[in-house]
């Protein structure tokens, strides 16, 4: 009940602020009958509109995760996003072994095999792309130079 | 015959050695992407767009490629279903009820083959079905104006949030999303900026790749990642492999029942294979002297759902190639491919690229046949995949994924927006929200907004000229009561929860 509520009010939000944007774009000397604003604003509306039924009549809750669980997935999205920032600086090898080694530690807890798996998936992933694919991934830190 | 010649040239193209190969080589990876659980047709294809297309392979040699993942993953998806009781995608969630029973009375060979022969017979039936009905369509689309494929695009949504979903205003809502995703950067017409906030990695547009990988893969991750340890699965030991002629006789006719419901589901906009094998299999159980037997490892139970699914699968290509309007999740992930390469599917794609939809087409038939072979006589090797232990499994589809992306620009903004995608995904999957929609809103979101102000210019701004032809009204009423419609049937059927194709 609360989610579904909660979803359709932030819904409901996002609907007003969208038509609000739109309402702004700029128009052009270039005119066609509708122009730019149009069809967004009819996109914001129906959103704003389907938001009221789960306001109205929400469903039943979902099984949100509990804290462990949450904990785990908050720590992997905390990981993947890691890596997205870092992985142009550390280049491919290092960053994917943090990365996968992280990930696989969420899943089985034991320290060296997520090490081990770290390691392995960032050297097979490597030579798979940049050897047999093609691609050409920076395989180490930039900074140490090449 | 045209036809012959047609699919002459098809065969030339499919048949040089780097679309064969690569036919193949989709084929096995197809097949273990079904196999896997949590890896289904959608997510797979989607990990593997962008590295495809990072590849440089072209238009034709891509879509051999991931065509035949798509298909291959229909196949493989009944393997964990049969062995596990965990079904490997979607699709293959109705023949866990009988083929996990017959595995457990000690027939999980048998169950296997006879799902592999009724994949064949379906996938092969719904290609040679693409075949005579694509190029039938592909002339009634010439027919279709601005005002008829605007409504179109509207019957995609509906029929998708009506009949795939279980709550039509969260269907809406992902509608919207999608659409109004679309929207933001330069307005093709004007070329203003729209919605940007002033970001210029917003100008270019909301890339679909980053937001298809994030929804599909990411989110799976992240699903996986908390349901850990949850589904606990007895595996069952598999045989020798013998092939159980007399089963396979005696549902020939369930393997043509369920082909036919199958095809139709996926012609349909919007239902898809998931839709195709859960109504195949309620059909034959409904038709059956002895639906008592059903869900207790009934071969027919097994029959039906496969040759059901797979002939969606092919179905489903049918509305994408000649109207551009996917008829399911992973043919949405298609459709993105052909966008990608810069090829307009519609029916200008059969005159101007005979080539490419003939190569495919030959290309399809050739990956049945590899998909038989693999799936029954070499079914073992599938097998053994299924042990790869999830602390391996899921970084390395996470890696995957995160390199597809990373390779076409070397941002990590496209990355963080995956990341972000796939953490929305999460959410709203957990709400029941289906994901399918948005991926539909963004990458037809400019087509449809082009299509209704070309309606407008020609009319001068009369919105009549929407309902100004017998079709562009045959098509508004279809849409209305596609999404109308399930309102009243739901209690009537009960479909299986969350449909990802």
């Amino acid at each position: 009940m609360k989610s579904d509520r909660l979803f359709g009010l932030i819904s409901l939000g996002v609907a007003l602020a969208y038509i609000a944007s739109a309402s702004q774009i700029e128009t052009s000397f270039i005119m066609d009958p509708m122009g730019p604003k149009a069809f967004p604003i009819i996109i914001g509306s129906v959103l704003g509109l389907a938001a009221l039924v789960p306001i109205l009549r929400p469903d039943a809750d979902p099984q949100w995760p509990d804290r462990s669980r949450f904990m785990k997935l908050a720590i992997a999205l905390v990981v993947l996003m890691g890596y997205a920032l870092v992985i142009n600086d550390l280049g491919f090898l290092l960053s994917t072994t943090l990365a996968a080694g992280l990930i696989s530690y969420q899943i089985s807890a034991k320290a060296p095999q997520a090490a081990l798996i770290g390691v392995s998936l960032a050297v097979g992933l490597y030579a798979v792309f940049n050897l047999l694919l093609g691609l050409s991934l920076v395989g180490l830190p930039p900074f140490l130079g090449r | 015959m045209e036809v012959f010649d047609l699919l002459g040239v098809g065969f030339a193209v499919a048949l040089t050695p780097q679309n064969l190969g690569l036919a193949v080589a989709g084929c096995i990876l197809g097949t273990m992407i079904g196999a896997l659980p949590g890896l289904g047709p959608s997510n797979g294809v989607a990990i593997l767009i962008p590295l495809a297309f990072s590849l440089g392979l072209d238009a034709t040699a891509a879509l051999v490629l991931m065509t035949s993942v798509y298909y291959g993953a229909m196949y493989g998806g009944r393997i964990s279903s049969i062995l596990l009781n965990i079904p490997g995608d979607e699709p293959a969630l109705m023949t866990t009820l009988d083929g996990y029973p017959m595995a457990k009375q000690g027939r999980a060979a048998d169950a296997l083959v006879l799902s592999g022969v009724a994949s064949f017979v379906g996938a092969m039936i719904a290609t040679l079905g693409l075949i005579l009905l694509a190029p039938l369509l592909s002339k009634i689309a010439y027919l279709f104006g601005p005002a008829e494929y605007f409504a179109l695009y509207l019957l995609a949504f509906c029929t998708l949030g009506g009949v795939a979903s279980n709550n039509q205003a969260k269907a809406a809502i992902a509608a919207a999303i999608g659409l109004g995703l679309a929207m933001i950067g330069l307005d093709g017409n004007t070329g203003m900026s729209r919605l940007t906030f002033g970001s210029l990695h917003l100008l270019e547009g909301i890339d679909f790749l980053v937001a298809i990988v994030g929804l599909f893969a990411v989110t799976e991750v992240f699903v996986f990642i908390e349901s850990q340890g949850r589904d606990s699965a007895v595996g069952v030991k598999l045989g020798k492999i013998t092939i159980p002629y007399r089963d396979i006789i005696a549902t020939r006719w369930t393997m043509v029942r369920g082909t036919a419901i199958g095809f139709v589901a996926g012609v349909l906009p919007g239902a898809g294979a998931s839709l195709g094998s859960f109504l195949a299999y309620t059909a034959e159980k409904r038709i059956a002297k002895d639906p008592e037997s059903f869900g207790k490892g009934d071969p027919r139970g097994v029959v039906a759902p496969e040759a059901g699914n797979n002939a969606a699968a092919g179905g489903a290509l049918i509305p994408m190639l000649t109207l551009g309007v996917p008829g399911s999740g992973t043919t949405a992930v298609l459709l993105a491919l052909l966008m990608t390469l810069n090829i307009t599917p519609g029916p200008t794609l059969f005159t101007d690229r005979p080539d490419v939809v003939w190569g495919l087409i030959a290309a399809l038939l050739i990956a049945n046949v590899v998909l038989l072979i693999l799936n029954v006589p070499m079914v073992r090797f599938f097998v053994k995949i299924l042990s790869v232990p999830p602390q391996i499994l899921l970084p390395a589809v996470t890696m995957i994924s995160f390199v597809g992306i990373y390779s076409l620009s070397g941002s990590s903004f496209d990355l963080m927006m995956m990341i972000a995608f796939g953490t929305f995904g999460y959410a709203l999957r957990k709400l029941d929200v289906p994901t399918v929609p948005i991926i539909l809103g963004i990458l037809l979101g400019n087509h449809m907004e082009d299509n209704l102000r070309r309606a407008m210019v020609i009319s001068g701004g009369d919105w009549k000229i929407l309902f100004s032809s017998g079709l562009s009204i045959g098509l508004w009423v279809a849409a209305i009561g596609g999404f109308v419609a399930p309102l009243f049937l739901r209690k009537l059927m009960n479909k299986p929860q969350r449909i990802t194709d």
